[in-house]
């Protein structure tokens, strides 16, 4: 059985189809890239699967359960995590805090003895600390932990976002972007965190990007979206050969 | 001990250290009884801006109807001490009306907040004084005596509640309550402000906490990190409530008559508590405790300046928005000063923002 | 005929409240802040009439004169001075709070020239009025005038809106900042006009106001201020038409409730329109629907 399988989805804004009919199926383990020109609805793919939008028709299943129309927060404890394009950090928040903030659902305590600071508050805490600084270490953020997200590097806060999605403990990965405003170093550097993601946590992942380079690097299947539909769809070498997608990336 | 450990006991230490100078000095005789008269006072108001300040600094909502909060735990204890003070010894009449006054502020708190938090930013904040108002004016035409055939309640007038001879008016429209037993004194005031502070720093650095911190943040990134938002607002803004409402019951055990008047209870009390939470650093919880202690002290001690006291505060409130969050002056500050930041050294930490 | 004379009052009493909403809802539309100082501007403009017809021994069409210019100049140098800095403040509330700072400000200068007492304020309308009816339907001279004014500002509103060059240029700035500046629009020039043209009216409605309700101190604008507010939001902010249709319910349902029901909640039931509105149809009876972008 697939991870992720949608069918048939589709969302108007104003009469503007903005994703029509769209299908993709990801297998377990699987790093599944997205791409396509500007404005050919891809964010719009992401706010669908993760409910931020709810779609007009289609099915979204993960693992098998139907999480069409749930709310984002259901969708997130379901098994989907995700980043943003333009970086939506908790800024006045330290780097350990922001991962705290997503091992929130694992690690609980009653709001009475978090108000007290009582019963299980200083043995979960720890467990929280713990695994929080795991995560960052498996992100080389363990130096920062205190630093304040917004004080971070660039860099740094796009790794500490997927750091965070990762504490909410997903099936599947959506990164929106995740090189967008970074440099060639930069960029082969996040290269090699996805890829450690992946292998560390057998992370199945989805990613949004321009960047053919990364593309074309990590990903084993591409569907390529252009104006709300899918052009093509398959392994990564066929779809880059495919000359509908040439056209469509490089314009006629 | 983490830092932010000893960030809160300094907090503790500061307001007993507080405590301990002003006792002394009362008790050497070297305090005027008008100052004695101001240290209750002193205390309710660091209570609220405590509460006003987990509402604005830790949950990132501007509220300006936080006085009705306190209105209403004033009112609902004061009326429980008034009806019971011939029934129920001293102590745990008033142990239980901080509980009453505590739980029917936070009960509307709760209330208000299903509609409140739904709006953002601007509306959100003239809904707030909208209800701050609406509490007042409701309770202004409330009447409520007891006599031999039980509780009579009207909102006409105090002829309209056909009392017999026996009866006893205790909520008298818009001459509120008099005669609530005067049992709220400075130790209990600190006793409470101790207790909010421990409560509200606890909450800061916790799980519920930073999940109420997330969603000011960032709200939509808070949703997607599977934060339950509206859950999370509703805690904080109910808490803030009850906090207030824990004020309101000192306010009225230590005034003769209360009445529900703009002067305590409107928007423009509830701005004066704004003045001190952002004065003493918005979400900086310790700095809001001595913004409202030293504002509230200083132009009381020094007559001359209470004609200008609102005035300097304005002017205050003002520079200080504006040295704090334009982008302008922000970008000339860092570049001049570096990372350093004059407000972070003025006041210890700086946490949050609105 | 009394329901009659009541409708009528509320009427006025709205038009002035219209009049104050046009300031909010054209800010409110362009700068996208609530300037929780508009209503004090009107107090302003209503000391400086009543300063200046004093000064004339009773002129009070210079009074309204001065008033207006010199609330042009409060409000511009208002925007200028605390509230531009704050323009893409990293938070929204940065700006409310100062433009609380100035409302306090303002109602304290205005407690240190002229006192807490209040000041019996002559009426700048010296017009007895009709009566129809034989006497029983009166209407006074001041309520008609209100209400005239009032339309004849929202339709020169409307028109500067709608056929001038600054007016459209308001217009693309409240749409879309980035946008207009892309297109040549000066958007900080076109903010500033829009304070001016908003201080004016809250001179006007000041003069109207105090005629009508002769009583000053310096909370006179505090709650006209905030209630005009809510019927901005009632009439869906930044809608013009909307400010008018807002003011006008408001005043009716402030001045029928304050008769019929109870002169001590009028005040809780205009409040509770707000709430109620905001929850049923947040973006108020002509408002248009604005979603975060992710």
């Amino acid at each position: 059985m697939a991870l992720l399988d949608v069918n048939n989805l589709s969302i108007s804004f104003g009469g503007l189809r903005a994703v029509d009919n769209f299908n993709i199926t990801i297998e377990k383990g699987e790093l599944y890239g997205l791409i396509g020109p500007n404005g050919a609805g891809k964010t719009t793919v992401f706010n669908l699967l993760t409910g931020v939008y709810k779609p007009n028709e289609g099915i979204i299943r993960l693992d098998g359960d139907d999480i069409t129309r749930k709310s984002t927060i259901e969708i997130n404890h379901a098994g989907i995590a995700r980043t943003f394009q333009n970086i939506r950090l908790f800024r006045n928040m330290s780097v350990i805090d922001n991962v705290k903030v997503g091992l929130a659902e694992k690690f609980k305590y009653s709001a009475l003895e978090g108000m007290l600071h009582v019963g299980k508050y200083r043995k979960v805490e720890k467990e929280m600390d713990y695994e929080a600084m795991s995560l960052l270490k498996v992100f080389d953020l363990d130096g920062s932990r205190d630093v304040l997200a917004a004080n971070l590097p660039y860099g740094k806060q796009r790794k500490l976002e997927i750091a965070r999605a990762m504490a909410t403990g997903p099936k599947l990965l959506l990164l929106d972007e995740p090189a967008a405003g970074m440099n060639p170093n930069e960029t082969k550097e996040l290269m090699d965190t996805i890829a450690l993601v992946r292998r560390e946590f057998d992370m199945t992942i989805l990613l949004i990007e321009h960047d053919m380079k990364l593309v074309s690097g990590i990903c084993e299947k591409l569907t390529v979206l252009n104006f709300g539909r899918v052009l093509c769809q398959g392994e990564t070498k066929e779809v880059l050969s495919n000359p509908e997608v040439i056209t469509a990336y490089l314009g006629e | 001990m983490s830092k932010t450990q000893k960030s809160n006991f300094i907090t503790y230490g500061i307001v007993i250290a507080a405590y301990i100078i002003l006792e002394v000095l009362m008790l050497t005789g070297n305090l005027s009884s008008h100052l004695k008269g101001l240290l209750v006072p002193m205390t309710y108001y660091a209570v609220i801006a405590v509460a006003l300040n987990l509402c604005v600094g830790i949950l990132g909502e501007l509220s300006i109807g936080h006085c009705g909060f306190m209105c209403l735990g004033a009112f609902s204890s004061a009326f429980f001490s008034r009806a019971t003070e011939q029934i129920i010894p001293t102590v745990p009449r008033f142990l239980m009306a901080f509980i009453i006054g505590i739980a029917v502020a936070a009960l509307f708190g709760f209330l208000i907040g299903i509609p409140v938090l739904r709006l953002k930013g601007d509306y959100l904040a003239i809904v707030t004084l909208a209800f701050g108002e609406i509490i007042k004016n409701v309770i202004n035409s409330f009447y409520i005596g007891i006599d031999s055939k039980g509780l009579h309640f009207t909102m006409k007038s105090a002829m309209d509640l056909n009392m017999e001879k026996d009866g006893d008016i205790i909520i008298n429209g818009a001459m509120g309550i008099t005669g609530t037993p005067h049992n709220a004194n400075f130790t209990i005031g600190i006793v409470v402000l101790l207790i909010s502070l421990f409560i509200v720093q606890n909450l800061v650095n916790s799980r519920d906490g930073r999940a109420i911190m997330a969603i000011r943040d960032n709200y939509i990134a808070a949703e997607a990190t599977g934060i339950n938002v509206t859950g999370y607002k509703m805690m904080a803004f109910t808490i803030s409530a009850a906090i207030a409402g824990a004020a309101g019951v000192l306010f009225s055990h230590n005034i003769t008559t209360l009445t529900a008047s703009s002067q305590y209870f409107g928007y423009n009390a509830s701005i004066m508590i704004l003045v001190y939470v952002v004065l003493g650093g918005i979400g900086n919880i310790r700095g809001s405790v001595i913004a409202a202690c030293i504002l509230y002290m200083l132009p009381e001690m020094l007559r001359g300046l209470n004609t200008y006291r609102m005035l300097i505060y304005s002017i205050v409130l003002i520079i200080m928005m504006i040295v704090n969050w334009s982008p302008k002056v922000i970008a000339w500050r860092k570049k001049t000063f570096g990372g350093l930041n004059l407000i972070s050294i003025l006041t210890g930490k700086k946490k949050g923002v609105a | 005929m009394s329901f009659l004379t009541y409708l009528i009052n509320g009427l006025s009493l709205g038009s002035i409240y219209a009049i104050i909403a046009l300031g909010y809802t054209m800010v409110y539309g362009i700068a996208k802040m609530l300037n929780f100082a508009h209503g004090d501007f009107i107090m302003v403009g209503c000391y400086i009439i009543f300063s200046v017809s004093a000064a004339l021994s009773g002129n009070s069409v210079v009074g309204i004169i001065v008033a207006i210019i010199l609330c042009t100049l409060l409000g511009v140098t208002t925007e200028f001075v605390a509230y531009r800095p704050l323009r893409g403040a990293a938070s929204p509330l940065a700006v409310l709070i100062t433009a609380i700072g100035v409302s306090y400000l303002l109602e304290n200068i205005a407690l240190l020239i002229y006192g807490a007492d209040i000041k019996s304020f002559t009426s700048v309308i010296n017009w007895e009025g009709v009566s129809f009816a034989g006497g029983q339907l009166k209407i006074q001279g001041v309520t008609i005038v209100t209400i005239l004014v009032s339309v004849v500002i929202l339709i020169v509103l409307q028109l500067f809106i709608n056929k001038t060059k600054q007016g459209q240029a308001m217009l693309a700035a409240s749409e879309d900042k980035a946008a207009a500046a892309l297109m040549g629009i000066d958007v900080n020039k076109t903010i500033a006009l829009t304070f001016a043209i908003g201080s004016a009216l809250a001179a006007v409605a000041g003069a109207l106001l105090c005629s009508a309700y002769p009583s000053l101190s310096p909370y006179t604008g505090a709650m006209p201020g905030i209630k005009a507010f809510v019927a901005a939001v009632l009439g869906g902010i930044g809608s013009i038409p909307g400010a008018m249709i807002g003011g006008l319910v408001l005043g009716i349902v402030e001045i029928l409730s304050k008769t019929y029901i109870s002169s001590q909640l009028s005040d809780a039931i205009v409040f509770g329109i707000l709430v109620i509105v905001l929850l049923v149809k947040p973006t108020g009876i002509l408002g248009k629907k604005v979603q975060e972008k992710v």
